[in-house]
């Protein structure tokens, strides 16, 4: 009696399972504002990618063109393909002292994997992810970057 | 000549004449043979056509996505495209595989599906044969395609292609049976297997609300079971991309793939229509005993229109199915049919009877 009353109700909790599922697709049907479908080359003036989204590694400059970079070299032994390159200065601050500054920051955009370790593991939340994605071009060259700006110093306060 | 939108056997009947006037009587059954099946030929490939469009867009807008939308307005297009695609992709030929199977197999399964349109009333008067056993004949011709698919996937010497083919074997034998005692349970309830005379018996309410709650089970598990028979998801195990590549038809390129592809929409389509003319009866409007003005207005939209919107009612259910429902195990398949759907069926099918022998139906 027990194994009939539980194939009985194995069917209806099927069937009542199979109609929410059902149910959820048949909403999703009937109201297309729900559509998650970019269409992305019409769209790419008002397209917003996502905050988390991974486009490239930036290195942020406040307006009075200063970043955060002390040269420390972190990123470049975390990085697993090699596409982080640290040339790095010295020069003598006001104090007299001798201190180590970032010369240039190159990152080869054509090796990155996006894996995101340079950003995780800077110190001084030097780097971090930009939004852009459209990087095709037609010389492999342009692909190799200087983060840090012509000009650009250290922010102060940032050892 | 008289031409209606309502009746077609005039029409019919003035084709004939006046091809009997101008030849012999053997020449005329030669050209009237032609023509059906020129007509049924473009016939299918336009709805194939819109049936893959179809079923594009409808899983789409049921995974929150837009679909084509590229080639014409809409991405009406898009499946014309696909088949010029189709048309000029190279037939790559097998090694070791069974030429002459592997080239036969993709027409024994068009052919089935083929042969069973034509027995299917479009209208009244638009039916190419009307056998007076014509659901016996459907159920027939429709489990015809199997063998096609199991020749596919022998010949094409792949493990794949053969796993895929044993499995669609066990699976449309075995649903076959729920088909089979599905479309038994409602010729017990019209007491004809002949469709013309099904569709005479629903002028006044469809054998859905005629019969009750049989009825009603007998079409749940006509749909459960048709799916499964052609192959479709959520029992399209044959051809379970993610283990098996592509099953039966995985060798298949080109316009024998698109064979293969194109009988798949028009064997869901023939179980649609078949559903339709079953159970929702067919061609015949929708018609309340005692409310003629409302008859009146429900006759006016033409026969070949209510079949169609019919058809594509219970194919929209079956891709609605298709897209919501993970495949299903083989043992799950096999426990599905043989525990559940086949005692149901039969207790259905007594159910049924004694409906019939009291006089409950109306």
């Amino acid at each position: 009696m027990n194994s009939f009353t539980e194939y009985f109700r194995g069917i209806f909790n099927g069937l009542r399972s199979l109609f929410q599922g059902l149910g959820v697709t048949g909403k999703y049907f009937f109201k297309p504002g729900t559509t998650v479908t970019q269409q992305y080359p019409n769209n790419r003036k008002d397209l917003k990618m996502f905050d988390m989204f991974k486009g490239e590694v930036i290195m942020p400059h406040n307006e009075k063109n200063e970043h955060k970079c002390t040269g420390c070299g972190i990123c470049e032994i975390n990085c697993p393909n090699g596409s982080i390159e640290i040339i790095s200065a010295t020069i003598v601050n006001e104090d007299g002292k001798k201190q180590r500054i970032i010369d240039k920051h190159i990152y080869h955009l054509g090796m990155c994997t996006f894996c995101g370790l340079c950003v995780k593991t800077c110190p001084s939340q030097a780097l971090a992810f930009g939004q852009e994605f459209e990087h095709a071009v037609f010389d492999r060259t342009k692909l190799t970057k200087v983060l840090n700006q012509p000009g650009s110093k250290i922010m102060k306060g940032v050892e | 000549m008289e031409f209606s939108l309502y009746d077609f056997s005039s029409f019919t009947a003035w084709i004939d004449s006046s091809l009997r006037a101008s030849m012999s009587p053997g020449w005329a059954v030669a050209v009237e043979m032609i023509l059906i099946g020129i007509a049924i030929l473009i016939f299918y490939a336009l709805v194939g056509l819109f049936l893959v469009y179809a079923e594009r867009k409808v899983c789409a807008l049921m995974q929150n996505r837009l679909g084509p939308n590229r080639v014409g307005p809409g991405g009406v297009f898009q499946t014309i495209a696909d088949l010029v695609k189709l048309l000029f992709v190279e037939l790559v030929p097998i090694k070791n595989a069974d030429r002459v199977l592997f080239n036969v197999a993709p027409f024994i399964v068009i052919i089935a599906s083929f042969m069973a349109i034509g027995a299917i009333p479009f209208a009244k008067g638009l039916q190419a044969i009307d056998l007076n056993i014509g659901v016996f004949y459907l159920m027939a011709i429709s489990s015809m395609g199997v063998i096609g698919v199991l020749l596919a996937g022998w010949a094409s010497n792949n493990k794949y292609s053969l796993i895929g083919a044993m499995r669609s074997g066990a699976q449309i034998v075995s649903y076959e049976l729920s088909v089979g005692l599905a479309l038994v349970t409602m010729v017990v309830l019209a007491g004809t297997m002949q469709l013309s005379e099904i569709i005479e018996g629903q002028r006044w309410g469809w054998f859905i609300f005629k019969g009750h709650i049989p009825a009603v089970i007998a079409f749940v598990i006509y749909i459960i079971a048709g799916t499964a028979e052609t192959n479709r998801g959520p029992f399209d195990l044959a051809e379970a991309e993610s283990e098996l590549t592509a099953g039966y038809h995985t060798e298949y390129s080109g316009i024998k793939f698109a064979f293969f592809f194109l009988a798949e929409y028009m064997n869901m389509f023939i179980v649609a229509a078949i559903a339709a003319t079953v159970f929702f009866g067919g061609w015949m409007p929708f018609h309340v005993y005692g409310w003629d003005g409302f008859n009146a207005v429900m006759d006016f939209i033409p026969p070949f229109v209510w079949f169609i919107a019919k058809t594509f009612g219970i194919v929209f259910l079956m891709m609605w199915l298709k897209w919501t429902f993970p495949r299903l195990r083989i043992d799950q398949l096999l426990t599905l049919e043989w525990k559940y759907l086949l005692p149901i069926n039969i207790f259905n099918l007594l159910l049924m009877a004694f409906l019939v022998l009291t006089g409950l139906h109306w």
